[in-house]
């Protein structure tokens, strides 16, 4: 029997949040943690947590697992469970709504601040922009992000700043969008960059890169993006 | 963008690049007067005062102590902007940030006057 402790919240209920332990026959299989809170849900319908599409691409189970972030869907047993016992809490960081759901308000501002689209004014062509081969190889490692938020609330410089501080999730998607061909608005993403917080308050300590469901460098594309900003103002 | 006033260039790259650059000239400083120490094993009080009192020297430990109190400045700003805020110690936060801000801006030009004061006293 595998021993669960889970954070439960419920704040029209509880005065405060708590843990608690299940025990939960897994029949020896090295399932994934998702299917272990499947298993809870069905003995509890009361524990509440976010999923879709059961792997790793919608990004919505992102939790903290054993003390390092991840997706539920992607992590298995043998991966998390430390001394017979798993122990599963809300995305550190961010305000908890209910038990491991977490409110993402402050994630997605920083990424609306990076303008997650691609800016070109000048007139369209008949068919589509054309990139070369070279130049679409760019994204590569900066795409893939499915917005999970594992990263950012793995980063301390995040727990102390999320209204300032971009974020390695914001920065890798304003690093894909300054190195893409295509946008045009290099100058003016590189300016809205350059204060003390939104890009700098990254000491590179790689928590990020340490959680990544999907193997993204964040550190990395945040220090293409100094590089860029170096390049530009000196 | 995220204005400041406090920090001490006012721009990210600005304060990234002080912060290296004062990083190396402190780098450099230590490997001199720790290879001087070691290449002098009698050193007594005269030699001392005669290398400090030479003009390149005053300039070099000058550099050094204007590269430490950028990269105090920098470090401290970056302390107490993580840790003083509103949002992890409520609406007194704003009040008590400056005063230590403005408290360690002050501490941090009055040693480099001291450092000054003392270097061209030798």
């Amino acid at each position: 029997m595998l021993d669960v402790s889970i954070y439960r919240y419920n704040p029209e209920v509880d005065q405060e949040p708590y843990m608690q332990d299940f025990k939960i026959d897994t029949e020896g299989k090295d399932i994934m943690v998702l299917d272990v809170l499947e298993k809870l849900k069905a003995e509890d319908p009361t524990l509440v947590f976010r999923r879709s599409c059961r792997e790793g691409v919608c990004g919505s189970d992102g939790m903290n697992i054993s003390g390092k972030n991840g997706l539920a869907c992607v992590t298995p047993l043998s991966e998390a469970v430390k001394n017979n016992k798993l122990v599963i809490r809300p995305l550190p960081g961010l305000p908890v709504i209910r038990d491991l759901v977490i409110d993402m308000s402050q994630f997605y501002a920083q990424y609306e601040k990076i303008q997650p689209y691609m800016i070109n004014n000048t007139p369209a062509p008949a068919i589509e922009r054309l990139q070369s081969p070279e130049e679409r190889a760019k994204l590569d490692g900066l795409y893939e992000c499915i917005l999970c938020a594992c990263c950012s609330t793995a980063c301390p410089s995040f727990w102390w700043n999320p209204d300032k501080f971009i974020g390695p999730s914001g920065l890798l998607q304003a690093y894909r969008f300054l190195a893409d061909s295509r946008d045009t608005a290099t100058e003016q993403r590189l300016a809205n960059l350059d204060d003390p917080f939104s890009v700098f308050r990254c000491h590179g300590i790689m928590n990020c890169v340490q959680v990544c469901p999907k193997g993204l460098n964040p550190t990395k594309a945040i220090g293409h993006i100094r590089n860029m900003l170096i390049r530009s103002a000196t | 963008m995220v204005t400041t006033v406090t920090s001490l260039g006012r721009s990210g790259l600005s304060d990234w690049m002080i912060q290296r650059v004062s990083a190396f000239v402190m780098t450099a400083y230590l490997v001199f007067i720790v290879a001087y120490l070691m290449t002098t094993p009698d050193l007594t009080y005269t030699q001392w005062a005669a290398l400090h009192s030479t003009l390149p020297m005053r300039m070099f430990s000058l550099l050094t102590i204007l590269s430490i109190a950028a990269h105090a400045w920098i470090g401290m700003w970056c302390v107490l902007t993580d840790y003083i805020t509103v949002r992890l110690i409520g609406p007194k936060a704003t009040a008590l940030r400056i005063f230590f801000q403005l408290g360690m801006m002050a501490v941090t030009l009055l040693y480099v006057v001291w450092a000054i004061d003392i270097l061209w006293g030798i």
